[in-house]
């Protein structure tokens, strides 16, 4: 009777436990929704929520794709020069086939997008898997390959797209489908099909197991090598998702063109609840980690309260505080 | 053993003839050390660089300039100790990456008797160069400031996006509120977008979001004013009436030579800036013109009758 009383609360403990923390970046977004109604009105418009979520779809997209790479114990620096090569590939190709295929020349341009998205994940998974390299310093050596391509493909300056593609391809960043914006749309989409693969299939249960501990992993017969190169190819067809988002929105590729958007995508993974040393992935927290990135730099926008010189000092605060308050929540 | 004799005799005959006209004959070396293209305004350096060498090379035939590119500062002091061993420099035209870094080993080179021209960034020891060229950061601001004040009125609401915090940036924005200050004219907001389109794009959705009434935006830099047109384009707001930018971007200087309403006129910081320093280095070594001393370009209004003048399309700027 006594071990029964004893045992009760601690299960409905734990289990409350479980859903705090998995609710932990869904709370610090509903708080930072109200604390930013409070300073500024206008910042739950629906124009200023649209634009911002609208802007934060290119790193949730590719965020999704590195909850895979991280909750497989693995890590993906080469994502921000990734897409501009991807970028100034796909609008470089669009430009050459304009002439001959007329508008045509834009699906031909997004298969090239996700042809290469899909080779630079292989490349970065193999180069990890098999040339048996640490993530950390093999995503550093493609991130360097990735950028000065791009800067050699625009020769330090910009590719722009041609104009007769322009309007025909400009819906794509600026449409909407029943009032919600495609970028948001093909992020859910995104995030849906990650979420599936991730929660309900073999290869999903296969990653997290690998990223908790690679050994026994290995031990119950699960290949390691083949799970965290998968990883990067979903990665790799991420990035050209959101290249092929962004390419539309300025119509042009640059040698600044995602640069250190890497480091957004891997804090909007951390900030969802994904263990950054593995084993544990949570999509949907990691598309609300990439809207708060964003709602927070909107907000400093909307707020007069910090100096230009601190709002990256202010950010910092924000993202820490929102990482204890997950901590504390567990 | 008679034929080698007649040849040396030959040679020793030709050497003394000609010994006048061979040291006339030796080429002058103008070495040009400039930063690699990694973002536009650096490739339009490279792209001016490399044509003024060609355009130098034809024309003279007594000089020989040769254009070395370095993607960081230490690497740029490497390319100055290669340059500068393996033959003695007559001139050497440099754009450094940094002041701290490059004062003293461009002072080495100096010190073995070379004309030196700095171009853009200043040294930290100013007595080093023979020739400085630069652009004026202040006027950036200052004669688009004019241009917004004549045009509206006096009057008016004013949102500004200005780059990464360095001496460049700070010029900029000095000059524009300095050309503001005796108007009527408001700056509601300024804040950073580091120079990069996106963030532009994203810090004008926000303006627009938070500001109803906005007369006219100021980009310190024709990158970000792309981002912001097309923010402004996506909003549909008509309040808008001006937005301009800063540098000289072709993309922006053709805007001006259509004609553009929102962008009726541009203000230079031209990267071609490197080629007015080359010609005017050769011009001392080859003509004996006198330019010791420091040029400052102006930033004169671009506006649509002189566009022409600024419109590179070649360049990837």
């Amino acid at each position: 009777m006594t071990a029964i009383t004893d045992s009760m609360p601690d299960r409905t403990e734990r289990r409350f436990d479980f859903s705090w923390s998995d609710a932990g970046p869904f709370l610090a977004l509903a708080a930072l929704l109200v604390v930013g109604f409070l300073i500024n009105p206008d910042f739950l418009s629906a124009t200023n929520l649209s634009n911002v979520v609208t802007r934060s779809a290119f790193v949730a997209i590719i965020a999704v794709g590195a909850t895979f790479v991280i909750s497989s114990g693995g890590l993906d620096l080469s994502v921000g020069s990734m897409v501009a090569f991807i970028t100034g590939m796909t609008i470089m190709f669009m430009n050459m086939m304009a002439p001959r295929l007329g508008l045509g020349a834009i699906p031909a341009g997004i298969a090239i997008a996700l042809a290469c998205g899909l080779l630079c994940g292989l490349a970065n998974g193999l180069i990890v898997t098999v040339g048996k390299i640490e993530p950390f310093i093999a995503t550093l050596g493609t991130m360097g390959i990735f950028r000065a391509l791009i800067t050699y493909l625009t020769d330090g300056g910009t590719i722009p797209i041609d104009r007769s593609l322009r309007d025909a391809y400009r819906p794509v960043y600026f449409g909407t489908v029943a009032g919600i914006p495609i970028p948001i749309l093909i992020s859910a989409l995104v995030a849906a099909a990650g979420a599936f693969i991730l929660y309900k299939t073999k290869y999903g249960r296969h990653c997290a197991a690998v990223g908790a501990n690679e050994d026994v992993a290995r031990y119950s017969g699960i290949s390691v090598i083949r799970t965290r190169t998968i990883a990067y190819v979903i990665q790799g067809a991420c990035v050209a998702v959101a290249a092929i988002c962004y390419v539309p929105r300025l119509g042009a590729a640059t040698p600044t063109t995602g640069l250190l958007w890497e480091l957004q995508v891997i804090t909007a993974v951390v900030i969802g609840g994904t263990a950054l040393r593995g084993g544990k992935g949570r999509v949907w927290g990691t598309i609300a980690g990439a809207v708060i990135l964003e709602l927070i730099a909107n907000l400093m926008v909307l707020s007069d309260f910090v100096s230009e010189y601190l709002v990256a000092a202010v950010q910092g605060v924000i993202i820490i505080i929102a990482m204890l308050v997950q901590r504390l929540s567990k | 053993m008679l034929s080698r004799r007649l040849v040396a005799a030959a040679v020793a005959g030709l050497l003394v003839t000609t010994a006048g006209h061979a040291l006339a004959a030796d080429k002058k070396v103008v070495a040009v050390s400039i930063p690699a293209a990694d973002h536009g305004w650096t490739a339009g350096v490279v792209y001016h660089a490399q044509a003024a060498a060609k355009e130098l090379n034809a024309a003279f035939p007594d000089v020989e300039v040769i254009v070395k590119t370095s993607p960081s500062a230490a690497a740029q002091v490497s390319a100055l100790e290669d340059l500068s061993a393996g033959r003695n420099l007559d001139a050497l035209v440099i754009l450094p990456y940094s002041s701290e870094e490059l004062t003293t080993p461009v002072k080495t080179v100096k010190d073995s008797g070379t004309f030196v021209t700095v171009v853009d960034r200043g040294l930290n020891d100013p007595t080093i160069q023979d020739l400085y060229v630069a652009g004026d950061n202040i006027a950036v601001g200052k004669t688009t400031a004019k241009f917004l004040v004549d045009k509206l009125g006096g009057k008016g609401n004013l949102v500004v996006l200005r780059g990464i915090p360095t001496v460049i940036d700070d010029e900029r924005i000095k000059g524009f509120e300095d050309g503001i200050k005796d108007s009527e004219l408001k700056i509601l907001d300024i804040q950073y977008a580091n120079w990069n389109s996106d963030d532009a794009f994203k810090l004008m959705q926000d303006y627009l979001a938070k500001y109803p009434q906005i007369d006219a935006v100021w980009a310190n830099d024709d990158d970000m004013l792309l981002g912001v047109l097309e923010a402004v384009k996506q909003s549909g707001r008509t309040d808008i009436k001006y937005a301009l930018g800063g540098n000289g971007m072709k993309d922006v200087v053709k805007k001006v030579i259509d004609g553009d309403p929102m962008t009726p006129i541009e203000t230079p910081y031209p990267p071609s800036m490197i080629k007015t320093a080359m010609y005017m280095t050769v011009a001392n070594l080859i003509g004996q013109a006198p330019v010791r001393g420091a040029v400052k370009l102006d930033a004169p209004l671009i506006t649509q009758a002189n566009a022409q003048e600024y419109y590179f399309p070649e360049s990837p700027f």
